[in-house]
């Protein structure tokens, strides 16, 4: 009976809990309380290891440090978490990312000279703490990417060619340092900083559009990092759990590049950037036509008058937190007997199933969202599909166009309905760079201006009718 | 190969648990529909938040008198928490929106 206070069975049940939890996530119904069970279970794994776990000898002054670090560390976390806005979900998960990323490096830092000369352990130390800091410094980029902090992606010249050296010399190092059994803090440093200077780089030159994927695949390396701690230390649950996360965090990576028909490497590696700015823009040239501009009214009118409208929604709605005017302008169109439905791309926004969670937000009915395989073969018998900031996920390059460099990726076609009505701040081209013959269709019509203030008017102009 | 062999034969049991965690991770995962990849997302980021229990065991290991471990120790608890607490929040923020509907 006393077994069932000891440590090793509380971890036992944290694990289940996140086995448990991860299957429950999977499902609509059950997300939420999934995501409470494994919460619940690592509380319980937490306190468990800070008044079960007893070394000889350990300073009060040790448990007021963590129990400090603990508190604070709730209280910013749960303040974060609580304040940011919806839309800026996935910089907010690029970021804790990255704190648990830093922690595992850390963790290496710190238990290093405590192993010298045990091979096993330091090839586990080092090669836990470089995955940590790669993704800790990847992270950061990552989010300040998605924040906005840092615009352009930037590429080095023959950044792929440094990129590898670096990495190789970091392997090089951690070998020597354990084939040696150096006890060299110098040397431990310097791999520390070069993984850190390395997730830089890794990060630095992908595109926006790509960033789902990145912070995705740095999850998991992050679940890598806590697995390689648990194995140092024998411990079962942080070996279930990062080794849980990390290998369906690289289930999830592939699905999203399976819904954006990119091959991984291809994400890593680069293409995105340098092809659109090397070939498209002659090939730009000539998808160049005349656009044409509408008006709010005529929109406000073309919508009054369709039986069928699909809405697609994209980065700009979210940028211009035009959820809730959205919402409105459908139940609006829906009373008046007008059929009205989303049409979600998987990658649309910055986050695979970001439009859904933007659209939960203002409470839009389940069966209004359709996905993008069941929605494709509607568009033709649609009156008019009005795109809102979304971009790459409309562009018919992809389909037609074989040198455009995101030729092959799914999207909705769009372009069969019989108007389309496009809004967008600007002409400036989306995420991945590259020009959108859809806007010089003849059935399209651009209607410039903030998605909010444009939806807002637009329902200020059919209340009218 | 008798170094291979070693290293397997003592820590047989972490490897049959990696292995099939694998796997787990893998079929648990398997058919989330897309609705749900953030969420999951955010989930499983919550979830390798567990690294901060080997924080906690850094700690508790460190002498009393390693200043320079106490305090980096204690940076990489107060990370640790962050990503949990921040994570799991986060993660039933998203969620509750999805909850209301019937």
């Amino acid at each position: 009976m006393e077994y069932i206070f000891s440590l090793e069975f509380i971890y036992l049940v944290a694990s289940i809990t996140y086995i448990l939890g991860l299957k429950m996530l999977s499902h609509p119904e059950t997300a939420r309380r999934g995501n409470l069970i494994a919460a619940v279970g690592m509380t319980l794994a937490i306190f468990g290891t800070l008044f079960l776990h007893h070394p000889e000898e350990v300073a009060t002054q040790i448990y007021i440090l963590i129990g400090a670090a603990i508190l604070i560390g709730t209280i910013i976390g749960w303040a974060i978490a609580k304040k940011v806005a919806m839309t800026k979900m996935p910089e907010l998960v690029s970021l804790f990312n990255g704190m648990g990323g830093a922690c595992a490096a850390l963790i290496g830092l710190i238990e290093f000279k405590h192993y010298t000369g045990d091979s096993l352990s330091i090839v586990t130390i080092l090669s836990g703490m470089i995955i940590g800091s790669i993704s800790f410094s990847g992270s950061m980029i990552a989010w300040g990417k998605l924040n906005g902090y840092i615009k352009k992606p930037f590429r080095i010249p023959k950044y792929n060619v440094i990129n590898n050296v670096i990495f190789l010399v970091l392997i090089l190092f951690a070998a020597y340092i354990t084939w040696s059994g150096s006890s060299s803090q110098l040397f431990l440093y310097l791999i520390f900083f070069g993984a850190l200077a390395y997730g830089v780089l890794f990060v630095f030159p992908i595109g926006g559009a790509d960033m789902p994927v990145v912070i995705s695949l740095l999850n998991s390396f992050t679940g890598l990092a806590a697995a390689l701690a648990g194995f140092l230390y024998g411990n079962m649950v942080m070996l279930t759990g990062g080794i849980l996360v990390g290998s369906a965090g690289t289930i999830l990576t592939f699905a999203m590049c399976k819904a954006m028909n990119r091959p991984l490497a291809n994400v890593i590696f680069g293409g995105f950037g340098e092809t659109s700015t090397d070939e498209d823009l002659g090939d730009s040239s000539s998808v160049k036509g005349d656009i044409k501009k509408t008006t709010v009214s005529d929109v406000a009118i073309l919508m009054n008058y369709s039986r069928r409208i699909i809405i697609v929604p994209g980065y700009g709605l979210a940028v211009a937190q035009a959820q809730y005017a959205i919402h409105e302008l459908e139940q609006l169109l829906t009373s008046k007997g007008i059929e009205v439905k989303y049409a979600i791309h998987p990658v649309a926004g910055r986050m695979p199933g970001h439009m859904n969670v933007l659209l939960a937000e203002t409470n839009v009915d389940y069966d209004k969202l359709a996905e993008m395989d069941a929605v494709n073969p509607e568009f033709q018998n649609t009156d008019v599909v009005f795109v809102v900031g979304a971009n790459d996920v409309v562009n018919p390059a992809a389909k037609n166009n074989p040198s455009s460099p995101i030729y092959g990726m799914p999207i909705l076609e769009v372009e069969n309905a019989k108007q389309i009505i496009v809004n967008k701040r600007s002409m400036k081209p989306g995420y991945a760079g590259i020009e959108n013959e859809l806007f010089y269709n003849q059935k399209t019509s651009m209607l410039f201006g903030d998605a909010k203030s444009v939806i807002q008017e637009l329902i200020a102009e059919l209340n009218s009718m | 190969m008798t170094e291979l062999i070693d290293f397997i034969s003592n820590n047989i049991q972490m490897i049959y648990i990696v292995i099939l965690m694998i796997f787990v991770g893998v079929e648990v995962i398997g058919h989330v529909p897309a609705v749900l990849h953030t969420p999951l997302m955010s989930g499983a980021n919550a979830i390798h938040g567990v690294v901060i229990i080997g924080a906690i065991l850094v700690m508790l290991g460190t002498e009393p008198d390693n200043i320079l471990a106490q305090a980096l120790g204690f940076v990489a608890v107060l990370l640790g928490t962050l990503n949990v607490v921040g994570g799991f929040v986060v993660t039933d923020r998203m969620l509750e929106m999805f909850k209301k509907k019937k």
